[in-house]
């Protein structure tokens, strides 16, 4: 297979970067994730306090409002919040490309293959999904904490043990409508190998809807995540996690209100840029796939 | 005499279902046809739309399985070969609508390059033989990099056809290679294919309603009517002294411009009523057993 010449890619590229930074909505969730992530990435290096991570104590400076020093305010044992909003992105994020790493290949494999082959292979994969999609997420997470322990990754295995069916059915309707098409069939009459017609026939044509759900189950994987910590199901103190921050400022409403409101805040922000920018490429595909 | 193509007593019968799934009868999509192709012939098979003609194409690419009968390419019976390397470099296909045999995410190399890496082409020498493949049907190499969408229906066609001949089969079956096409492109299209028909010695077997253009590439014809060969024989004589009345209704049928071409048109006994069609033949079969002659 030749290479895509680098001005022709560029153009396409191009045409879609115009399109995409012509919508508001987009461009503010591209913004709000790019943002995190790199505050993420840099929280060392950014945040003021950044050894009010750990277990310090600072009995003195407990429950401040928020300042010009403590932007968001102090925690119940004077941390920053500030610095634990920026750290406990951390978790979030890795918590939602975990689950998806795991769900989304998963998902998409077993779709296209009960999509294309059909038979036993379809009936055999479609209802273990159906059973799978019946079970909440979160009480699947509740489950496995209780059996193993309350711990981030267990969490994170069980919400990816469920995560990969809505993958696995979007997969496969978008490929048991290619199954059809003339462009599938004449692969198969030029001797297309079943590995190529799954994985440069049909994978190309779910990328776009594979893009657009990435991006909006991100949002939902961080809201599942902060419940989870929330439960206590989540990563163990001290280490900062929006969710635990929610539950452990809560016994304090509403008097220090911004010790559960504020990281309530930083989640719904999170969550918000990863569904603008889904809806976002959802837009930029569609008109693709008119064009 | 050699047969590239040989169709014998090909039958070919779908299953009809009642509203709650309980079979009812069937539907003879292919009903008991046989023909043969000569090597370097084009064989011309024209029909309505319904009357089997994409349904036996299906059948010898091996994208559909004929309930009975056989299928000989080259002497060879493809019932164990279907899906076999042996089989896609006897036989390639070009599909009747170039823009959804083409894969939209796929650039016309990729498409190209799909039987070259199926059939175990050198991965090195591959860009120069999509190179001369887009030569053959006189494409540009700067197509090579294109997407389907930015090109035109004759092109994408022309991508169809570079990619059919790209393991040299020899034989073609274009099922209705120009129907989704513009007629000023159709023309250029059927010329280029009659070129490469020569040039590379190929059989086609070509599938088609638009009797006009079957007159001008076919050198035998097949006239097929819900799902049974009715006529065949030289495309002059059939055209010119038409024995069956389907077939004079067929070219009755054939807008013509010029005097000269109406003088020619058959003259055809009116028929009362309208054309018998499948759902009513299909009702007179159950009445009356023995082959129908519609």
């Amino acid at each position: 297979m030749t290479e895509t010449t680098p001005d022709l890619m560029l153009s396409n590229a191009y045409q879609n970067w115009y399109r995409f930074s012509r919508n508001p909505t987009a461009m503010i969730g591209l913004v709000i994730v790019v943002l995190c992530v790199t505050a993420a990435i840099l929280a060392p290096y950014i945040t003021p306090f950044p050894d009010h991570v750990g277990a310090v104590t600072n009995f003195r400076a407990r429950h401040l409002p928020p300042s010009a020093v403590n932007w968001f305010g102090t925690d119940n044992v004077g941390r920053d919040i500030f610095t634990r909003v920026i750290f406990g992105l951390r978790i979030s994020l890795l918590l939602a490309v975990v689950v998806l790493g795991i769900a989304i290949p998963t998902g998409t494999i077993l779709g296209m293959a009960a999509g294309y082959f059909g038979g036993w292979t379809e009936i055999i994969i479609m209802r273990i999904t159906d059973v799978a999609l019946a079970i909440p997420p979160l009480v699947m997470a509740l489950a496995v904490a209780a059996v193993l322990s309350p711990d981030l990754l267990h969490s994170m295995l069980a919400i990816a043990s469920l995560w990969w069916t809505w993958h696995t059915r979007m997969i496969y309707s978008i490929t048991r409508q290619l199954r059809t098409q003339e462009f599938i069939e004449a692969a198969e009459t030029l001797g297309a190998s079943k590995f190529h017609i799954l994985f440069r026939e049909i994978l190309p044509n779910c990328v776009s809807a594979i893009a657009v759900k990435t991006s909006l189950d991100c949002g939902f994987v961080i809201l599942v995540g902060a419940a989870l910590s929330f439960l206590g199901l989540g990563i163990q103190p001290p280490t900062p996690d929006l969710g635990t921050m929610v539950a452990q400022g809560a016994s304090f409403l509403p008097d220090f209100w911004w010790e559960s409101v504020l990281p309530g805040c930083a989640i719904l922000f999170l969550a918000l840029g990863f569904n603008l920018l889904g809806d976002g490429l959802r837009d930029l595909f569609d008109v693709e796939d008119v064009r | 005499m050699s047969a590239m193509l040989e169709i014998r007593n090909l039958t070919k019968s779908f299953p009809t279902h009642s509203t709650f799934g309980r079979q009812t009868g069937e539907v003879k999509a292919v009903a008991d046809v046989s023909f043969a192709i000569e090597k370097g012939q084009v064989y011309g098979l024209a029909g309505e739309s319904g009357s089997g003609k994409s349904t036996i194409a299906r059948m010898i690419m091996g994208l559909t399985r004929p309930t009975s009968g056989a299928i000989l390419i080259d002497g060879q019976d493809i019932a164990g070969q279907i899906g076999t390397r042996a089989h896609g470099r006897r036989v390639q296909m070009v599909f009747q609508n170039p823009g959804a045999s083409l894969n939209p995410r796929r650039t016309v190399a990729q498409s190209i390059s799909v039987p070259l890496v199926a059939h175990g082409f050198d991965r090195a020498a591959q860009p120069r033989r999509i190179g001369e493949l887009l030569d053959m049907v006189q494409l540009p190499q700067a197509f090579a990099q294109r997407y389907p969408h930015e090109l035109s229906g004759g092109q994408k066609q022309r991508v169809a056809i570079a990619r059919a001949l790209a393991v040299a089969p020899k034989l073609l079956v274009l099922d209705e290679p120009t129907s989704a096409l513009d007629v000023s492109v159709q023309a250029r299209v059927m010329d280029l294919l009659t070129d490469l028909g020569r040039a590379m010695d190929l059989t086609f077997l070509f599938i088609s309603h638009d009797l006009s253009l079957m007159r001008n590439f076919a050198q035998r014809v097949g006239i097929l009517y819900l799902g049974q060969i009715v006529e065949t024989g030289l495309t002059a004589e059939v055209f010119e002294r038409p024995t069956h009345d389907y077939t004079r209704l067929l070219l009755a049928s054939v807008p013509v411009i010029s005097a000269e071409e109406e003088a020619m048109r058959p003259i055809i006994p009116l028929i009362d009523g309208e054309i018998p069609t499948a759902e009513k033949l299909l009702a007179l079969r159950g009445q009356a057993t023995g082959k129908d002659t519609p």
